[in-house]
């Protein structure tokens, strides 16, 4: 088995929920139901989602030196709004997986598998 | 000067190194290793065939030294090697791709036996869709087809080192994301076929229409892409499409020795000798068009072979069922939409309904980087006695022709019916 990282990509930017709307608490509920799935089928490994590139910070050292940047690394059109890791036998499966993810939480999925140990 | 025995291995390479390498992967479970397994077995053969003659069974004699040298090779390289791993895993778990348990006894120390299943593996691999279109038909030519990089790189008028990285990336792909080696199942298929038949077909045509590379390199090509449609139908009697891919490539083959004058310039379909077409290629792709027609499961590859069956019919242009070819051109509109068949749909309306409704048509389309389209405007334009205007799209095709046979032609195309 292998492990891979199943990134969520928005187009752009987002704003975090702030109000949770029909058609939100639906697309919640169809993740809900994939994750369900993943985790009958002994695929699931963690997931979560991220909140907006707005909250980050970048921080760099030397081992001596601790520098930090407001925002995300690099701005960028596309940005990751969440990830599963999951485990699958083979690139088939988790392309499989990450079919239903997309169509669960309404936007494109990037599989990338782990290095092994 | 070559012995007998080096032309015989070639021929043999040829038949013999895509059955090889593609049962090498299932017992090895690496592409990269069955590659240089193959290769070093075909180094063994060159050493010991001209004395003890060629075995009975070339293909099975490779494959099983192949299998023998890397499993040494394996032994020698230790622990440190990347591809210890690899070595572990043919001890360990038995010999299948990433640890899938074989479907035969591979493991045993007895002869590989090479079965035609994993060519299909091997294309199917090749053809992944997690793979780029570009890179889908170098690995097959490379994998399945035996072609070194270099002849892969010219056909493909692509530098040869930009071909070589791009062939490495994609076994790195395949090895790193754990690509299976397994025949889709059947709710995938016809999604997984699409690609496979798409590279067979960009195949041919790279052989058919190259604009560069040897001559040997184009028949190689067209040779290697008939071989892989006879396959995939041959392995899947029951899918229609594959048996309207092998049915079209016949089909067009057949017209290949007019498709050239003597001068080396290409002869449109309207102008091709048409006693020279090849009659033997023309029944057997008729036959199968024939068993598709009762079928009746049209796809994009069935109905192209029947454009090309009806155009086979004919013994003139002028005699070609119009009719029928538009009809057939209607169908594969509704199948896929595009702008090319559309053009070519055009030009069997100005046959069937004259100059002007095709024109109109033509106007439509957003070809405007597209040499044909100008070619067949211009012709269209010139049979309404617009000269002024027909020059002007001859010219812009001239512009646009992808090499200097073709550019050729148009300018002669464009003097000759004033």
């Amino acid at each position: 088995m292998t492990q891979y990282l199943l990134s969520v990509v928005h187009e752009t930017d987002y704003e975090a929920v702030t109000e949770v709307t029909p058609e939100i608490q639906a697309q919640f509920d169809r993740v809900g139901a994939f994750n369900q799935e993943l985790m009958d089928a002994g695929a699931w490994v963690f997931a979560g989602g991220l909140m907006p590139p707005s909250s980050a910070t970048v921080v760099r050292s030397d081992g001596v030196d601790v520098s930090m940047t407001d925002g995300p690394f690099a701005e960028s059109k596309e940005v990751m709004g969440g990830f599963w890791v999951i485990e699958a036998p083979d690139l088939d499966a988790a392309l499989t997986w990450a079919g239903s993810g997309s169509a669960a939480c309404g936007q494109a999925v990037e599989v990338r598998p782990f290095q092994e140990p | 000067m070559e012995s007998p025995e080096t032309l015989d291995l070639d021929r043999i390479y040829r038949r013999e190194a895509g059955r090889c390498v593609a049962t090498l992967i299932r017992v090895l479970g690496d592409v990269d290793l069955a590659e240089d397994a193959v290769a070093d077995a075909f180094t063994v053969a060159a050493e010991r065939w001209p004395t003890t003659g060629i075995p009975p069974n070339p293909g099975g004699w490779i494959t099983t030294t192949a299998r023998n040298r890397a499993i040494d090779r394996l032994r020698r390289e230790s622990g440190r090697h990347e591809r210890h791993r690899a070595a572990a895993r043919l001890h360990e778990s038995g010999p299948d791709m990433h640890d899938r348990p074989g479907d035969e006894s591979a493991q045993d120390v007895g002869d590989v036996t090479v079965v035609s299943d994993d060519q299909l593996r091997l294309i199917f691999l090749c053809c992944h869709p997690a793979l780029s279109p570009d890179v889908q038909v170098a690995l097959t030519l490379r994998l399945l087809c035996g072609l070194e990089t270099p002849d892969i790189a010219r056909a493909f008028v692509v530098p040869e080192a930009t071909m070589a990285q791009r062939i490495v990336r994609a076994k790195r792909k395949i090895r790193d994301t754990r690509m299976p080696y397994r025949i889709p199942e059947p709710a995938e298929l016809t999604d997984r076929l699409r690609p496979v038949l798409a590279t067979i077909y960009l195949v041919y045509n790279a052989g058919h229409s190259a604009p560069s590379g040897s001559e040997l390199v184009r028949t190689e090509l067209t040779d290697e892409a008939i071989r892989l449609a006879r396959l995939v139908h041959e392995l899947m009697p029951d899918e229609p499409e594959p048996a309207g891919l092998l049915a079209l490539l016949l089909l067009t083959e057949a017209r290949r020795p007019a498709r050239i004058d003597d001068d080396g310039s290409p002869v449109r379909l309207a102008d091709q000798d048409r006693t020279t077409w090849d009659r033997t290629l023309i029944r057997d792709g008729h036959a199968i068009v024939r068993s598709l027609l009762r079928r009746n499961q049209p796809g994009p590859f069935q109905v192209q072979a029947a454009i090309a069956a009806v155009h086979a019919d004919a013994t003139t242009w002028d005699e070609t069922d119009w009719a029928q070819i538009v009809q057939l051109y209607d169908l594969l509109l509704t199948l896929r939409s595009d702008d090319v068949v559309a053009l070519n749909r055009a030009v069997a309306i100005g046959e069937l309904r004259g100059a002007s409704e095709a024109l109109a048509i033509v106007e439509e389309l957003d070809l405007d980087l597209y040499a044909p389209f100008h070619a067949t405007r211009a012709e269209l334009l010139r049979r309404l006695g617009r000269d002024d205007e027909a020059d002007s799209a001859f010219e812009r095709a001239i512009e646009l022709a992808p090499n200097e046979a073709e550019r050729d032609d148009l300018r002669r195309r464009r003097v000759e019916r004033r």
